[in-house]
């Protein structure tokens, strides 16, 4: 007879307080929380380029780095801080370091990263203290890193179902879409002659995007269908269609500066889908208590309940 | 810890659904309006918990009898909420209890999506995390949470948690003697997926009925899993880079 509630959650075959999910929703806010995924993997993979650039004396696409990875940063430090409930608060972020939590690590590594990207972007403008204005280029390449990487960890240290079980592409999904979001913004603010590893990025980002998105997606099985379906899915499919599109335009965009305008964009805009997607699907899995439920009661069902750390 | 670990046990076989709870706990704990909506599912009337409702009670219609449940936040024995809070607001208290410091939160929101509860929630006009404190100040002033002592059936029991688990676990098997066999405790089983909960529960049906996850994990278990398929796309990131820069310089 209890069953008789599954109705309001039809071809479900398990149980739940009226339909009601069983966890809250992440409350992140659009577009606060996707630009900020967006823009931090930017400057995270801009900074590694940056870096590269260098090392491989390349001054042109090292100065378009330098530019871009600072300028990521303090956008996405705008969002993240306006995000808050409480903004003034922001330092607060700063009063601990805590190894368990990933935004804590995060605010660090955006710390770091925001100061290092700041004082090479500030010596190339300015001209001033250029031995510490490479150096901070060079470090910024090792920030820039954490930053493409950790916001997957973010995600999906959550009780949040089509995230947390996300865990192992999520970092390739996002590091892939940083790597394409530097190349795309880097191929259009760099002179052709210089501009060759930023359509190379571009590409090769794009691929490693759309490979580790669908690869999570067919690894997850249930909780793979938030990303499939309702808007998260139409948000996927369209960065998976413009990600891809706008690589491939950027191998064989050649001279025209129009091609290659096409193609950054595209890239952009299928990076930006696929962290508002992402979002997305997480607040969908979290809202049907199915994927919550029954995973969980699969693994009580076989016999192989959880257990905790250390044990 | 200095103290004693306290907790409840909620023996929901004896809930009547007044919900006294509910309101002494709004009532000490100056908690505001959470709306007063009737939900036309069944007599409860304020959902689920949340930054406003820190105790809840459910009602679950059945053929032949009708479960009442009060639910709260869990005070984890590895809890969720605490670990991935970036300020240090939410800390351990010496009764070991899980509370949020309301003047370190920067509403950061991050622990309302950890807990696998769904129990701490964000109050969007006042822009921190809310959750049960375990009535931490009555606690320091020697008294017992205002809940537990509005409840006029015992449903909600105080105590230290050991003294606790051990009453539960005989009320249990009286039940199973007379024939409840239904009967079974939720939380209290040190080697959950949360190491076990300091306020646990007796329940007549699965978990899931009452709102509640069956085999919740605490989400760091994973954390370090986590950071090394991370350091691994870090490290594909830097060889990506590196090749996209392998061509000769034109
Ligand atoms: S139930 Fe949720 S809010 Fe309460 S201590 Fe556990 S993780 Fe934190
Ligand atoms: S909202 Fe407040 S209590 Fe929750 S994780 Fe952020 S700072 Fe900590």
């Amino acid at each position: 007879m209890p069953r008789r509630r599954d109705e309001m959650v039809p071809d479900a075959e398990f149980r739940s307080y009226y339909g009601q999910p069983v966890i809250k929703q992440p409350i992140w806010h659009e577009p606060h929380m996707p630009a900020y995924l967006y823009l931090g993997g930017l400057s995270g993979a801009a900074g590694a380029m940056a870096a590269a650039a260098r090392l491989t004396g390349r001054d042109r696409l090292e100065l378009a780095a330098r530019m871009t990875a600072f300028a990521g940063a303090s956008a996405g430090a705008v969002f993240l801080v306006a995000e808050l409930g409480r903004p003034e608060r922001f330092l607060n972020m700063l009063r601990v370091f805590k190894l368990t939590s990933p935004m804590s690590v995060g605010s660090w590594t955006l710390a770091a990263h925001s100061g290092l990207t700041g004082v090479a972007a500030g010596s190339a403008v300015t001209g001033l203290l250029t031995p510490a204005g490479d150096a901070a280029s060079v470090a910024s390449g090792l920030s820039g890193l954490a930053m493409a990487t950790y916001t997957a960890v973010l995600l999906a240290d959550t009780a949040v179902p089509s995230w947390h079980e996300g865990m192992r592409e999520l970092p390739f999904l996002f590091s892939g879409s940083a790597l394409a979001s530097a190349g795309a913004a880097l191929m259009l603010t760099t002179p052709r002659a210089q501009a060759g590893p930023a359509r190379a990025a571009a590409a090769a980002g794009a691929v490693a995007e759309v490979v580790a998105g669908g690869l999570m997606e067919r690894r997850l099985g249930l909780v793979g269908e938030p990303y499939r379906t309702g808007r998260a899915g139409r948000l996927m499919r369209a960065s998976r269609v413009l990600t891809l599109g706008g690589g491939l335009l950027a191998t064989v965009a050649g001279r025209s500066r129009a091609l290659t305008a096409l193609s950054g964009l595209a890239i952009t805009a299928g990076a930006l889908c696929t962290r508002f997607g992402v979002l997305e699907a997480g607040r969908a899995s979290a809202m049907d208590p199915r994927y919550t439920v029954v995973p969980q009661r699969d693994r009580l069902d076989a016999g192989h309940p959880a257990s905790a750390p250390g044990r | 810890m200095a103290e004693q670990r306290m907790g409840f046990f909620t023996d929901t076989t004896v809930c009547i659904g007044c919900k006294a709870c509910e309101v002494a706990c709004k009532e000490w704990n100056d908690v505001p309006d959470d709306g007063f909506v009737f939900r036309a599912t069944s007599y409860d009337n304020t959902g689920a918990l949340g930054a406003s409702t820190w105790r809840h009670v459910a009602f679950v219609e059945q053929d032949g009898r009708w479960l009442m449940s009060s639910d709260v936040c869990k005070h984890c024995t590895n809890a969720a909420c605490l670990d991935v809070c970036p300020t240090g607001a939410l800390f351990r208290t010496e009764f070991d209890t899980v509370v949020v410091q309301a003047d370190v939160c920067n509403g950061c929101g991050y622990c309302v999506p950890a807990c696998p509860y769904g129990v701490i929630d964000r109050r969007e006009d006042d822009g921190r995390a809310w959750k049960c404190t375990l009535c931490y100040d009555r606690l320091r002033g020697g008294m017992e949470p205002a809940c537990a002592k509005a409840c006029p059936t015992k449903s909600i029991q105080f105590g230290p948690l050991d003294e606790l688990r051990e009453r539960a676990a005989k009320r249990v098997e009286r039940l199973h003697a007379e024939g409840t066999t239904q009967a079974r405790l939720y939380g209290a089983n040190p080697d959950d997926g949360v190491g076990g909960t300091g306020a646990f529960f007796l329940l007549l049906d699965e978990p899931e009925t009452y709102g509640l996850p069956p085999d919740p994990v605490v989400t760091t278990r994973d954390l370090p899993a986590m950071w090394r398929w991370a350091g691994g796309a870090a490290l594909a990131l830097a060889a990506g880079v590196a090749a996209c820069f392998a061509g000769r310089k034109p």
